[in-house]
């Protein structure tokens, strides 16, 4: 009998797959059922968002970041925005501060709702998805009462937010806070302990602390690794600094660890979301200076001054002064982070993003060697990835 | 973010660490810079990395800056976070198209994507890369988007071509032409003579000229 030559099977997964969680291409390299390489490409979303940003005004620039991570489209803008106000030195006023952690954090169930629910599904669970869509919808009703969209709202400018909140949104939203633990507490009994679920996702994609730093893991990902390492405590912006909540971590670094980090996140984040309705004070929501804020509109009917700012704000925009800055955020992923660097006009010069899922789509190969193929959804859907932010 | 005494500290102290490797070092708007040698980059983010005073265990970001009117054109620059000191620091090189800057990813694994993309997206090479392919832009792309002399609206479009049943590409046809504002606006550095004027202001500049003469 003649030797049996065996040779590795390569394997397309994607484009144009539900558990691709996008437009991932895949290239697997597979030793019978088990993965000995995956290749990710990836591109196939771009659309040179960053060249883009470069031929618009600052203020122009700030929608295109609602189309990076367009699940939680506001924690986005905020890395922008401290950005622009980094160079600038404007001073947010306390209250469009306090308003951007509300929405940031409601971003943020926004985006853990959506992965925690398509995680589920990925692995075999359809009910998670069925039934927390509808708190999803009710939040993205919140944005678009604040600011006129469901998903990319264009929200938080540089110097503050857009405009203030309409009379009875706060009531609203503390009235959802008070009742969507219930909801978590559903999810939780469906997944957490369940058989199916629990086998699906222990021990598989296991990241290790080290492993973790070298492929520069952020947010829920390096948590789940056992690092307490939260943006919003270490290097505090706006006003995270006077909120109290915990950094939940994990201990094994599996796909199951990062769905329990997120699960916990979900609470801290209401926690947040009460400090802000309660201490939430009156006065401004952006800068008063007209130079970078336009005037408001009574103002406006009147002066002719008010006239000018407004004419010249939306059409030559404002001019930063030359200079460089990283401004990071902890975005529901993980660091997202605008690398800015002005020239003194009003266009950036440069606008790098960091979008976090990059580098934790990088770790799909070394984190799926040794594993079956349905492992590699599970790791793929526990990793958190959005196209939008990816490929940019 | 910390204070800038500190970090100015710690940029102190890793260029006294590193010696002439280390070219600059900047402390602007509460963020270091340090500005390097390029053939010295792998020694400088072990240093880094590695360095009990330092622990820049994570790189975050490499990214590309392009300045056509300088003669080493490119900025590549590496963001570095050490979490137990809660600092970051930026880290930058200078290149051109050909010179290539030694890859980083025998330091942090995570440097290969990043450096794809920079290579995609400037065409700044990466020596001992281990697999220097293109990343973000489409299969068979041709030039580096992101510098600044490739046009923002490309060189070739893409269209479903019933005939041939696929998707050809052909080049760019804008129905309008592409219209890029000049806003640096004469409103603020406005020139102080009106139009027709320049006689009084030469005539002015002629009897300065003179009298110190």
């Amino acid at each position: 009998m003649s030797d049996t030559q065996i040779k590795n099977f390569t394997m397309n997964f994607g484009p144009q797959h539900p558990a691709a969680h996008g437009v991932l291409r895949l290239v697997l390299e597979m030793d019978g059922e088990v993965i000995d390489r995956a290749d990710p490409h990836i591109g196939l979303l771009h659309r040179g968002t960053e060249k883009l940003i470069e031929y618009k005004s600052y203020l122009q620039a700030v929608p295109y970041f609602d189309r990076l991570d367009y699940v939680a489209p506001q924690n986005q803008e905020h890395a922008f925005a401290l950005a622009v106000e980094n160079l600038t030195g404007m001073e947010v006023p306390l209250r469009g501060q306090y308003i951007r952690v509300l929405y940031a954090e409601i971003g943020r169930i926004l985006n853990h709702i959506l992965n925690i629910t398509a995680f589920a599904m990925d692995v075999g669970a359809m009910t998670p998805m069925l039934w927390l869509f509808e708190e999803r919808e009710k939040l993205m009703e919140y944005c678009e009462r604040v600011s006129g969209a469901r998903l990319h709202m264009a929200y938080f400018r540089p110097g503050g937010v857009g405009a203030d909140m309409p009379a009875g949104l706060a009531e609203d939203i503390a009235a959802w806070a008070d009742a969507f633990p219930a909801m978590i507490d559903d999810l939780e009994s469906l997944l957490t302990e369940n058989r199916i679920f629990k086998q699906r996702t222990v021990d598989i994609g296991v990241v290790s602390v080290e492993e973790a730093y070298d492929w520069g893991f952020t947010g829920p990902n390096l948590r789940a690794s056992g690092v307490a390492w939260d943006l919003r405590k270490a290097q505090p912006y706006d006003v995270y600094d006077r909120m109290d909540f915990d950094i939940p971590i994990g201990k094994a670094g599996d796909c199951y660890d990062r769905y329990l980090i997120r699960m916990y996140e979900m609470r801290e984040s209401l926690k947040i979301i009460k400090q802000c309705l309660d201490q939430m004070p009156a006065g401004p929501v952006k800068v008063t200076n007209t130079k970078f804020a336009p005037p408001p509109r009574e103002e406006m009917k009147r002066s002719m001054e008010a006239l000018i700012h407004h004419f010249k704000l939306y059409t030559e925009g404002y001019h930063v002064p030359a200079g460089e800055t990283y401004a990071a955020v902890e975005a529901p992923k993980g660091e997202f982070a605008v690398y800015l660097v002005a020239d003194g006009t009003n266009r950036p010069y440069r606008c790098k993003i960091r979008a976090p899922g990059f580098a934790h789509l990088q770790a799909l190969d070394f984190m799926s060697k040794g594993h079956m193929l349905a492992d590699v959804v599970a790791n793929i859907g526990s990793l958190d990835i959005v196209f939008g932010e990816i490929d940019r | 973010m910390a204070d800038a005494q500190p970090i100015a500290d710690i940029g102190e102290y890793i260029a006294g660490a590193l010696g002439d490797t280390v070219k600059e070092t900047e402390v602007r708007l509460g963020e270091l810079t340090l500005t390097v040698d390029r053939d010295a980059i792998v020694k400088v983010l072990t240093f880094l990395r590695d360095d009990v005073n330092c622990q820049f265990k994570q790189l975050l970001d490499v990214c590309g800056v392009d300045y056509p009117e300088r003669e080493l054109r490119f900025d590549v620059v590496y963001h570095l976070l050490s979490l137990t000191q809660n600092v970051r620091v930026r880290v930058k090189v200078l290149t051109d198209e050909v010179t290539p800057v030694p890859s980083v990813t025998e330091v942090f694994s995570a440097a290969g994507w990043w450096e794809r993309e920079t290579w995609d997206l400037y065409g700044i090479f990466f020596s001992d890369h281990p697999d220097l392919r293109r990343i973000l832009t489409d299969y068979g792309f041709e030039g580096h988007p992101l510098r600044k002399d490739f046009p923002l609206t490309g060189y070739v479009e893409v269209r479903y071509d019933d005939e041939q049943k696929r998707v050809v590409y052909e080049p760019v046809k804008l129905t309008q032409e592409f219209r890029n504002f000049d806003f640096l606006s004469p409103w603020e550095g406005m020139i102080p003579t009106l139009p027709g004027d320049e006689k009084a202001s030469a005539d002015e500049d002629g009897e300065a000229a003179e009298k110190e003469g």
